[in-house]
């Protein structure tokens, strides 16, 4: 068996060094990709988009300018992004019909450059829900993404094509947005290490919008090492996106060694276990076992905080796309229809004291990071749910599935906090499912550090599906 | 906040506001996900904010 054989088990950083040690090209990588997506994309549909000739002309100048000594952080890692980044040459889709109206894009996304020019070669472009609305991984134009461990299931969304083609082993990594958790469950999902960075850390120029205030762009991997690699390439200063924060790039790799050591890790209480089924219980307490805490907190007011999202969400959602939904509403994914529909007609004052209790809940959780370093969370209230599910019962009420999927990441990332998803198999479990590492504002490198602990020992893993 | 809230009449006048298409086999769905965008948001305001606390917008003149 030949290097390349075994492809699908690597990960980035086993890549680079392959690629940068001259045991494998990058031209060999991207070819040994493009084989898997084509033997699984047919029964996951992760990808709607291959951009197979741009792949390997890429690898072709990755290869050239390893052969002229060049040191690349990225070199040959194939990659792959949520269909709605920009990639010169695609139309954008965004997971709808509309947008394949659109021309195709003339430059890549800002994050799709900062890859490439790292040495990372674009596979291609992900399914996904409809303009990111949506938990589940179900798109009426695309069909529904099937989740690699288990395809009778949902990967999760919106980031739904990430999901699948990263825990089916096309590629080692992805990237893709989370405005209410979109990164965070397909991670659980799919059993994936996911890290949705601090609110206005990365450029989101060049990806179609969804909720301007919400909205977060970052990786999916099979290892919390493959993020920080990852995450480290991304950043960079771009002023084409008007929320990116000014704050120097924050450097996690050499970090990650550090693990847990000296971090007071504390456990999300109440709003957090009310609704949480025994598996996403099991798996936050066997991660804050392997941490050594038994500390648990309540963080103040998160069901409101997460109430504030969703009216926020639905609003701005509704008036990205008031012209599209009142000319055409007949073209959107039913799901997402109706639910932009009733976005449209939300009073002003509710969205403005969303706003405002969203700076009342920063002040509150920014109180309690003076005491803990790190608190733990579920991602999904449960495993990946059967594909089709309408309606899930949490904690006795029954309640239409797909808004409530992210009940446990919607609080957080309506502050903006860095979190990484770590993937827990349970004993003899068939389904992955994942916890929230939540960091202070800013603080990625402590997320990630405990990720990989929890890597390193054992008790998170992401291995490629057996399809 | 009016806890009699009428999504069925919220709707049909809004969308007259609006200018909306509602088909009559999406209306019930509609109004259900404006019922919920309602409790959200009456959970939100029924918490006492001071008058200080402002919305953090991200605009910079």
């Amino acid at each position: 068996m030949s290097a390349i054989d075994d492809f699908a088990s690597f990960d980035a950083v086993d890549i680079v060094a392959a690629v940068q040690g001259g045991d494998l090209t990058a031209s060999e990588v991207a070819e040994a990709s493009l084989q898997r997506i084509d033997q699984f994309n047919p029964v996951t549909r992760a990808f709607t988009d291959v951009t197979a000739e741009r792949a390997l002309s890429d690898a072709k100048q990755v290869d050239k300018a390893i052969a002229g000594g060049a040191v690349l952080p990225l070199a040959g890692v194939p990659f792959a992004v949520k269909n709605l980044f920009d990639m010169d040459g695609v139309v954008t889709r965004a997971g709808s019909k509309i947008n394949l109206e659109n021309q195709p894009a003339t430059s890549d996304a800002f994050l799709v450059s900062r890859l490439c020019e790292a040495g990372g070669v674009l596979m291609g472009g992900l399914h996904m829900g409809e303009y990111a609305y949506d938990f589940t991984g179900e798109n009426a134009h695309d069909g529904n993404c099937l989740n690699p461990h288990d395809l009778t299931r949902m990967t999760g969304g919106s980031s739904s094509g990430c999901g699948a083609a990263t825990a089916a082993g096309m590629v080692p990594v992805s990237l893709g947005s989370d405005t209410n958790g979109s990164i965070r469950v397909p991670s659980s999902f799919c059993g994936l290490f996911g890290l949705k960075p601090t609110y206005g850390r990365l450029s989101r120029h060049g990806t179609f919008p969804f909720v301007g205030s919400l909205d977060h762009l970052g990786p999916l991997a099979r290892s919390a090492r493959d993020l920080a690699l990852v995450f480290d390439a991304l950043q960079g200063k771009d002023p084409d996106d008007p929320a990116q924060a000014d704050r120097p790039p924050l450097a996690t790799q050499d970090d990650l060694r550090r693990g847990a050591e000296g971090l007071r890790v504390a456990v999300a209480g109440r709003y957090f276990r009310e609704k949480a089924e025994p598996e996403a219980l099991a798996a936050v307490d066997r991660v804050a076992k392997a941490l050594g805490t038994a500390v648990q907190i309540e963080l103040p007011e998160a069901a409101r905080a997460r109430a504030a999202a969703y009216v926020i969400t639905v609003t701005e959602g509704a008036n990205q796309h008031l012209e599209r939904i009142t000319t055409r509403p007949q073209d959107f994914d039913p799901d997402t229809r109706d639910r932009f529909l009733s976005g449209t007609m939300v009073p002003g004052v509710w969205v403005q004291q969303a706003q405002r209790f969203r700076s009342w809940f920063r002040t509150m959780m920014q109180e309690i990071f003076e005491h803990v370093d790190v608190i733990l969370a579920p991602a999904t209230p449960f495993s990946a749910l059967p594909s089709g599910t309408k309606t899930i019962t949490l904690g006795g009420e029954t309640m239409p599935a797909r808004p409530n999927i992210g009940l446990f990441t919607q609080p957080i990332s309506f502050i903006g906090l860095p979190v990484v998803a770590v993937p827990v198999w349970g004993e003899k479990a068939a389904l992955p499912i994942g916890v929230q590492v939540i960091a202070p504002a800013w603080r990625e490198d402590l997320a990630l550090r405990v990720a990989y602990q929890l890597e390193k020992d054992g008790v998170c893993r992401a291995p490629v599906a057996r399809l | 906040m009016s806890t009699n809230f009428d999504a069925n009449a919220h709707v049909a006048h809004m969308e007259r506001v609006m200018g909306l298409t509602i088909r009559d086999e999406w209306r019930p769905v509609v109004e259900a996900h404006i019922a919920a965008t309602q409790q959200a948001a009456d959970l939100v305001l029924s918490f006492p904010l001071e008058d200080h606390v402002e919305a953090a917008p991200v605009f910079e003149a």
